[in-house]
C-alpha cells in the first residue's frame, strides 16, 4: 500500500517512518511525504499510476488541506485516491468542509497511531 | 452766608476807616466769595456722593470677582480630575488593545504549542518502543540491529529537546507580548522576531476563519545582526501591520475582482534589510509588510494613523493598531510609512536607526 503523507512539519517524516517501521520493514506498506500541498499535486501528478492514499494535514500555508483535497477528488479519477485529514483544529466546520469536499476520514491531533494503523489496514 | 464772612461783612460796614467805595468794593469781594465757597461745598458734597456710590459698587464687583475665582476654581479641579480619568482611560484602553492582539494570537498559540507537544509525545513513545526492540535484539546478539535503534534513539531524544524548546520559546513569547512592558531597549535577533508574530498571526487567523488563506513569501536579510529595541514593543508593531495585511489581502478592489478567469491569490510578503546594506554608522533597520489587498483609498488615507480609527466592522478592531504602532516606531526614533495603489495593494515600512 502506497500512503502519502501532507504535512508542513517535516519532523512527520521521521515520526511515521518510526511509527510504523514494521509495516514498512516487511511492506506492507511504504511511505512517501509532501511539505505542502503543491508538492502533494506534484507526486501526484508523477505517480498517477499508483494506487494512493493520502493522508493530509488541513493547516498549511499556501494551499490548504482542503484545498489539495477538492483538487484531488476533481481531477483524479481513476483510481479515486483515499483521502483521509489530519488536523489540530477539530471544529464541526472543518469537518462538514472535508466531508464535503469528499474526505474518506478525518482525524484530530493528536494523531492515535494504533487506530490509524487500524484504519490504514482497513482502507 | 459762611458765618465767618458775615462776622467780615458787619466789620467792614462798621468800620469808620473805610471811605464808602472801599466798603462796596470788599463787601463785594465777601459776598463773591461766599458764592465761591458755596460752590466748592457743592462741589464736595458731590464728590462725596459719587466717592460712597463708587465704594459700593467696588464692594460688588469684588464680590463677584471672587464668586467667579470660586467658580473657575471649581471647574478647574473637575478638569483636572476628567484629565486624570482621560489618562487612566488611555491606559485602560492600550492595555486592553494588547489583550485583544494577544486574543488574536491566543489561538495561534494553542496551534503552535500544540504541534511540537505532538512531537515530544510520539517521539518519546516511539523511542520506548525502539529501546524494547533493542532489548530484544541484545539477547538475541544482532549488535548491527542494536547500533541501529540506539542511534535513531539519540536521533528521537534529539527531537524531543528541539521541539521541548520550541514549545518553551512559543511560551515565553506569549508572557513577554502580555507582561508590563519594561520599555528597556534589548538586543534582539529582528528576524527571529519578526517570522515568530507572523507565524503565531497566521496560526490564529487560520484557527479563526477557517476559509481564511494567504500565501506567504518571506525574505530575511541575515546580515542584520541583533538590534537593540524594546522587543515587546516592535513586536507589536509587526504584529499589528502583519494582522491588517492578513486582513486586506482577501478582500476585493472596488467594484469586484475584474478579471474571474485568474482567481486572486492573496499573499502577503514581509521582508527585513538593513539600508545601505553594508551597514556602518547611520545605517537603517528597515521591515516591510506587503499585501496584494484591494489597497487604502485616498480619502482615508490621512486618518489611518488617528487613534480609533478602523474600516473594520464595529467590535471587531479597536482602531489603535496604527496609532500605537506609529508612536512605537517613533519612539525607537525611527519612522512608520505606507505607500499604497488602489486595486493592488499596501506596503508598510518601519525604519528604524540601528545604534551601534
Amino acid at each position: 500500500m502506497n500512503i502519502l503523507v501532507v504535512d508542513d512539519e517535516k519532523d512527520v517524516q521521521d515520526l511515521f517512518l518510526q511509527r510504523f517501521r514494521k509495516e514498512i520493514k516487511n511492506g506492507e506498506m511504504n511511505f512517501d511525504f509532501a511539505f505542502s500541498g503543491e508538492e502533494a499535486l506534484d507526486y501526484l501528478n508523477k505517480n498517477e499510476q499508483k494506487a494512493v492514499l493520502i493522508l493530509s494535514d488541513i493547516n498549511m500555508p499556501g494551499m490548504s488541506g482542503l484545498e489539495l483535497l477538492e483538487h484531488i477528488k476533481q481531477k483524479f479519477h481513476k483510481p479515486p485516491p483515499t483521502v483521509m485529514m489530519i488536523t489540530a483544529y477539530g471544529d464541526d466546520e472543518n469537518y462538514s468542509t472535508a466531508k464535503r469536499l469528499g474526505a474518506d476520514d478525518f482525524l484530530t491531533k493528536p494523531v492515535d497511531f494504533k487506530m490509524l494503523k487500524e484504519k490504514l489496514r482497513k482502507a | 452766608m459762611n458765618q465767618n464772612l458775615q462776622t467780615i461783612l458787619d466789620f467792614i460796614q462798621q468800620s469808620e476807616h473805610l471811605s464808602e467805595e472801599e466798603k462796596t468794593a470788599l463787601t463785594k469781594a465777601a459776598k463773591e466769595a461766599d458764592r465761591a465757597l458755596t460752590i466748592s461745598e457743592f462741589k464736595l458734597e458731590r464728590t462725596e456722593k459719587v466717592k460712597r456710590t463708587t465704594a459700593i459698587l467696588l464692594e460688588e464687583t469684588i464680590e463677584e470677582l471672587e464668586q467667579k475665582r470660586k467658580s473657575i476654581e471649581e471647574t478647574n479641579d473637575a478638569l483636572s480630575k476628567s484629565l486624570e480619568e482621560l489618562k487612566a482611560t488611555q491606559a485602560q484602553l492600550i492595555q486592553s488593545e494588547k489583550m485583544a492582539s494577544l486574543g488574536e494570537l491566543t489561538a495561534g498559540i494553542a496551534h503552535e504549542i500544540q504541534n511540537p507537544l505532538n512531537f515530544v509525545n510520539n517521539f518519546s513513545e516511539v523511542s520506548r518502543e525502539l529501546l524494547e526492540e533493542m532489548q530484544e535484539e541484545l539477547d538475541a546478539g544482532n549488535l548491527e540491529d542494536v547500533r541501529e535503534i540506539a542511534s535513531d534513539v539519540i536521533q528521537n531524544l534529539e527531537k524531543i529537546n528541539h521541539h521541548g524548546k520550541r514549545a518553551d520559546g512559543i511560551v515565553k513569547g506569549m508572557l513577554q507580548h502580555s507582561r508590563k512592558n519594561t520599555g528597556e531597549r534589548e538586543a534582539t535577533d529582528i528576524n527571529v522576531l519578526v517570522d515568530e508574530y507572523l507565524r503565531l498571526a497566521y496560526h490564529g487567523l487560520r484557527a479563526k476563519d477557517k476559509s481564511f488563506n494567504a500565501t506567504l513569501e518571506t525574505d530575511y536579510d541575515n546580515s542584520i545582526g541583533k538590534i537593540e529595541i524594546v522587543p515587546q514593543d516592535i513586536g507589536r508593531v509587526v504584529l499589528n501591520l502583519i494582522t491588517n495585511a492578513f486582513y486586506a489581502a482577501p478582500l476585493p478592489p472596488e467594484g469586484g475582482f475584474k478579471n474571474q478567469s485568474q482567481p486572486h491569490k492573496p499573499t502577503v510578503w514581509i521582508s527585513t534589510k538593513k539600508n545601505p546594506p553594508s551597514g556602518g554608522r547611520g545605517a537603517w533597520l528597515m521591515i516591510s509588510v506587503k499585501d496584494n489587498g484591494p489597497g487604502i483609498p485616498k480619502k482615508i488615507m490621512d486618518k489611518i494613523f488617528q487613534p480609533f480609527f478602523t474600516t473594520k466592522p464595529t467590535g471587531q478592531g479597536t482602531g489603535l493598531g496604527l496609532s500605537l504602532s506609529y508612536d512605537i516606531v517613533k519612539a525607537h526614533g525611527g519612522e512608520l510609512k505606507v505607500e499604497t495603489k488602489e486595486g493592488k495593494g499596501t506596503e508598510f515600512i518601519i525604519s528604524i536607526p540601528i545604534k551601534k
